[in-house]
């Protein structure tokens, strides 16, 4: 009845009643809706601040980040020293690549992003020509860490570190996906000799414990060679860390090939294609993009399991910081050395699964609710 | 062949190309060519490994497994001394994996259903602060979490001297946690009969229930039931024997405790580890299969009035158990091959004894492990083969 | 058909030497311009990192001299870590040359394993360590302790064995590494510590309060510490076993580090004079420069400053010589002359 102020449909929104918006309300919605959830919240801040306080003190307000040994830091503060790390920083980036070299590593890991691009986002400029960078990335960085052809040769005793953790862990995933996706096609193919070669070997492999496979790296391939061959420590633990995420990979390819439906193979034979051709442009391209969050958790995992080497006698940033800790002046700081790792690792293997829940955000094509 | 007739009449002949371009043929020609690649690489990876024991002047042989080991063990299920043979040893090293495995996979399911249920809290904070502990755990690799919780353990428990006390039975120090040991005397077998008596009778009245409810619609107090004869009976005939236990109780002699049950800290803080890594991933699990129940479900179990724990036990866990199940089978088999770790920490599981000791004092590379990869695929097999045969029971089954 | 895969390989890998294993390791470390050594993964005073990232240390030394005896730079080696479960591998299957490892010699690894130990760099034996306040002075009364020992070493047969003859139990807490081992036995974790001595004393040196521990008078066994090679190639075997001996005839006959270079031009003794190349041509039998000796001498010192650089009583190991002494002080440390 009241005199219309507004044309229709341009009245602006009113503010939700009071209590149903503001901060206040979403305490009360989050944490204090039922006397159970006030109960849950407070035993959860009272956890909070049992864990929280102490951790931060010693981790950051009692630590200590510049000192010339471990007595030192101990005058200086009673928390973390992490004036070790700070000392030790090179040895735990690169193990013992000569310091006038370290460029190179550098330089290769630039290069690796570089390579990396193309294939992580879509939106990259000149992609089709990037991808032939990325494609010969493996030679130039193997030549740009080992050496030779005019750069000073590094052996790979010298390796250490993080630097090694990521080698062993792109070298595994990059060789891994190609033998992976054969051995998927190869336990579906309808060849039974092939098919059952196949599936032994991925049932062998994921049936045994990595450690285990590799002590036989180290201890026993060599008997397998002709007399007085010998290999590399470290190619060896490479050409067990591919077989064995290999093996993993090949079953999330399965998994991805068996969720194709029928009638896409059925149209391509019906259209003619070989069977190469079919699976290049038909089912492959589907399976993989359904299997790439298992890939990435399959990487992440392999990634993770690099830390392994350690145990066969390879300088990774454990045993690095194991070989650090002999030395008297620092000796007794395995706390620091290990969550110094872990850290690494939290925000390498981090950022590889907010990867894979962007890529799986992006191809999905389902309905959410 | 080229003359234009051919190409009306299609011939039966056989020639080269047909190799090839034949799918029948092209396919025994492939598994042939890899039946030779396979038969070649054995006979020449075999002949390369002869040839070098050879050289090396071993032989290949199991019949170390008999000659005494030498070491001891300090966490054993079974009797041993450093008398016993190799074999021994590696019995000892595999039922430490087994417990190890079996204690695991126990904690980490309870925990990780736990953390999968907090995830879905309506409580921001328990949902977030069970969000951070999943993603810290889950991106750290195991090995450091082991190294962790065993310097933790170790540096932060009290020395035996001084080691938490709780009525002077239990004992919480850095040698491990001993609480009394039960001796059974030999009544107590009447205790076990009644407990496995129990047992039979709950499954059997389940299914009486069953059926009658299927007859009837009346439903039976089955739970109550099940719980009175599998705990309630036993504990009744145990009092009536006469509580046939005697308790080792553990006392400080000397350097350390003496007698009652020990849990070392290293079996503790590889437990802790593998649990509380595993669980983090499980919880996960649990998550997105509690989600992948669709609303509908739940909103259909509302309408016909069946209240919320019903809807729970009849609706969404049973259809949530269908995703969950598979990928739990291979977090099991995770936890069992990474118990092998153990090595990083001083437990002695199978990897530290055969393929650890044993390998090392009598440079037996080959053959020890050998055995190791052996236990380990055997291991699995069995866990697949209890995972498979449950999820085989709760599969969909389609019309 | 060997050729080939060989070449194959050779195309694939980037770590693939075909080496000759059963003779010839002097040529191939020519050839290859450094010598390959195998040491620890990290025992204080015997092989650490300095901050740096070099290895350096008691073990390291052997191969520093026989690289610096070979080519006349000290620099021309490289280490690979092995721990105790993969050195004999790592050895027996070429991937080092040798083995500078705190490794104890004994009758199978001489026979069974089959590699040859080139003499004797430090005179050790089986101790224990245990903290005063436990009270203990005699290994005697140790029955019922917890005891860490490292795995993969004869340390743990010998244990058991004593253990056994002495009718004492005990609990037996094997752990990886010195620094693991280190960190349970302050902890608590163990009552006592057992390693050879000089472990013991390099680990009793990290404690926070070594004179609150004490490592007790018993010596359960006997472990002559050597660097080693592989069985079947004497030259080598020669080689790195007269560099070590040069060490050590150095300090008997008062050569040092400082005065090498003036003694090399010639002295009054013959003995120097053969060892650091003035006089003939000792080194030409074994395949080495005449000067070997010199060299050797010149890039670490001779025996004595070694130990003394690394873990004699001056560093904070603070080892004794006790048996590791030259012959002529009372010790046991005796080379054969060079003549």
């Amino acid at each position: 009845m009241s005199e219309q102020q507004y044309a229709p449909g341009t009245h602006p929104d009113l503010k939700p009643p009071i209590g149903q918006s503001g901060i206040l309300f979403w305490l009360k919605k989050n944490l204090f809706s039922s006397p159970f959830n006030v109960l849950l919240t407070l035993v959860t801040l009272y956890v909070l601040w049992i864990i929280i306080p102490p951790t931060l003190n010693w981790a950051f307000f009692d630590a200590v980040f510049y000192a010339d040994s471990r007595a030192d830091c101990r005058e200086l503060g009673g928390g973390a020293c992490w004036a070790f790390i700070d000392k030790r920083i090179g040895q735990f980036t690169y193990g013992f690549y000569p310091v006038e070299e370290r460029w190179r590593v550098i330089l290769c890991f630039v290069l690796f992003l570089v390579a990396m691009l193309p294939i992580l986002w879509d939106k990259t400029p000149a992609r089709r020509k990037m991808l032939w960078f990325s494609l010969a990335f493996p030679v130039i960085g193997y030549w740009l860490l080992v050496g030779g052809f005019g750069l000073e040769p590094v052996e790979t005793t010298k390796f250490g570190g993080f630097m090694l953790t990521l080698v062993i862990g792109v070298t595994g995933i990059a060789c891994s996906m190609p033998i992976g996706i054969a051995l998927a096609l190869g336990r579906q193919s309808d060849m039974p000799i092939i098919r059952w070669l196949s599936t032994c070997f991925i049932e062998f492999i994921r049936g045994v414990p990595l450690i285990t496979l590799l002590f036989v790296a180290s201890t026993m391939l060599n008997y397998f060679l002709p007399p007085g061959t010998t290999f590399d420590l470290i190619l060896r633990v490479l050409i067990m860390v591919t077989l064995f995420s290999s093996a993993y990979i090949a079953e999330v390819v399965r998994g991805g090939l068996q969720a194709i439906p029928k009638g896409q193979g059925e149209a391509a034979d019906a259209l003619g294609l070989n069977y190469g051709k079919s699976m290049r442009f038909i089912i492959l391209p589907q399976a993989l993009k359904i299997s790439i969050p298992g890939i990435v958790n399959t990487f992440i995992g392999l990634f993770k399991d690099t830390t392994l080497v350690v145990i066969i006698g390879l300088l990774d940033p454990l045993g690095i910081g194991r070989a650090s800790l002999s030395d008297i002046k620092w000796a007794g700081l395995a706390a620091e050395v290990y969550i110094f790792v872990a850290l690494f690792f939290f925000i390498c293997c981090f950022s590889m699964s907010r990867y894979s829940i962007y890529l799986e955000n992006k191809l999905h094509t389902g309905h959410k609710r | 062949m080229t003359d234009a007739t051919a190409l009306s009449r299609p011939t039966e002949s056989f020639s080269l190309s047909k190799l090839w371009y034949d799918k029948k043929y092209r396919s025994v020609i492939l598994q042939m060519i890899a039946m030779a690649i396979l038969f070649a690489a054995i006979f020449y990876l075999a002949g390369n490994a002869v040839s070098n024991l050879e050289k090396l002047g071993k032989t290949f042989g199991f019949d170390f497994l008999s000659q005494p080991a030498g070491y001891d063990i300090n966490q054993r299920l079974i009797e041993y001394d450093s008398r016993s043979s190799h074999l021994r040893a590696g019995v000892v090293g595999l039922l430490n994996t087994i417990l190890v495995a079996v204690c695991g996979i126990i904690l980490a399911t309870i925990l990780g259903f736990a953390l999968g249920v907090m995830r879905l809290s309506p409580n921001w904070l328990v949902n977030k602060l069970s969000y951070c502990y999943i993603e810290f755990v889950r991106n750290v690799p195991v090995l450091v979490h082991i190294l962790l919780i065993h310097g933790v353990l170790v540096t932060t428990l009290p020395k035996a001297k001084q080691a938490l006390n709780v009525g002077d039975q239990f004992f919480l120090s850095n040698r491990g946690l001993y609480v009394p040991k039960p001796i059974m005397e030999p009544l107590f077998y009447l205790v076990i009969a009644t407990f496995v008596g129990g047992i039979a009778y709950a499954w059997y009245y389940r299914r009486q229930a069953r059926i009658k409810q299927e007859k009837t619609g009346a439903q039976s107090p089955v739970f109550w039931v099940s719980v009175g004869a599998i705990i309630g009976a036993p504990i009744a005939a145990f009092l009536i024997t006469g509580m046939p236990l005697a308790w080792e109780i553990p006392e400080l002699k000397g350097f350390n405790f003496r007698g009652g049950l020990a849990l070392k800290p290293e079996f503790i803080s590889l437990w802790l580890a593998l649990s509380l890594y595993t669980a983090a991933f499980i919880g996960e699990i649990v998550r997105s299969g509690i989600q992948a129940v669709s609303h509908g479900q739940t909103e259909a179990a509302s309408a016909l009035g069946l209240p919320r724990g019903r809807t729970l036990n009849l609706v969404v866990i049973p259809q949530a158990l269908r995703v969950i199940i598979p990928p739990l089978n291979s977090n099991y088999m995770n936890i069992t091959k990474n118990s092998s770790l153990a090595i990083a920490i001083g437990y002695m599981d199978v990897v530290a004894t055969i393929g650890g000791i044993s390998l090392n004092q009598t440079g037996r590379e080959m053959e020890c492990m050998i055995i190791v990869l052996g236990i380990y695929l055997c291991l699995s097999l069995i866990i697949s083969s209890i995972m498979n045969w449950y999820n085989n029971r709760i599969k969909l089954v389609e019309r | 058909m060997k050729k080939i895969t060989q070449v194959a390989l050779a195309v694939a890998a980037f770590g693939v030497v075909a080496g000759n294993a059963q003779a010839g390791t002097l040529q191939d470390v020519m050839a290859k311009g450094h010598v390959q050594c195998g040491i620890s993964t990290g025992v204080p005073g015997f092989a650490f990192t300095d901050d740096a990232g070099n290895w350096q240390g008691f073990d390291p030394a052997v191969c520093q001299a026989v690289a610096a005896a070979i080519f006349g730079d000290a620099s021309a080696v490289k280490y690979t870590t092995t721990t105790g479960k993969t050195r004999f591998t790592a050895l027996a299957s070429g991937e080092v040359d040798m083995l500078a490892r705190n490794t104890t010699w004994t009758f199978s690894r001489d026979t069974d394993l089959q590699f040859e130990f080139t003499g004797v760099n430090y005179y050790d034996g089986q101790g224990f360590m245990v903290s005063k306040d436990l009270g203990v002075t005699s290994a005697k009364e140790l029955d019922g302790a917890s005891v860490c020992i490292q795995t993969g070493t004869t340390t743990e047969l010998n244990l058991a064995d004593f253990f056994r003859t002495n009718g004492m139990s005990y609990e037996a807490v094997p752990i990886e590494t010195n620094d693991e081992a280190r960190t349970n036995y302050i902890a608590g974790r163990c009552d006592i510590y057992t390693t050879d001595a000089s472990g013991l004393a390099a680990t009793r040196s990290t404690l926070d309060d070594p004179s609150a521990h004490i490592i007790m008078p018993e010596i359960i066994s006997k472990e002559p510490l050597g660097p080693l090679v592989r069985h079947g190639d004497h030259q080598w075997g020669d080689v790195v076993r007269w560099v070590l001996n040069a060490l050590i005839t150095a300090e008997e006959l008062g050569v040092t580090q400082a005065n090498v270079d003036e003694m090399a031009a010639g002295t009054n003794n013959p003995e120097i004079n053969r060892m650091l190349g003035a006089e003939g041509d000792l080194g030409a039998m074994t395949g080495l420069p005449k000067d070997f000796g010199h060299q050797a001498i010149k890039a670490v010192g001779n025996y004595g400053e070694v130990f003394e650089r690394f873990i004699g009583p001056s560093t904070p190991i603070g080892l004794e010589r006790g048996l590791n002494a030259l012959w002529t002080q009372g010790g046991i440390l005796y080379s054969p002359p060079f003549r």
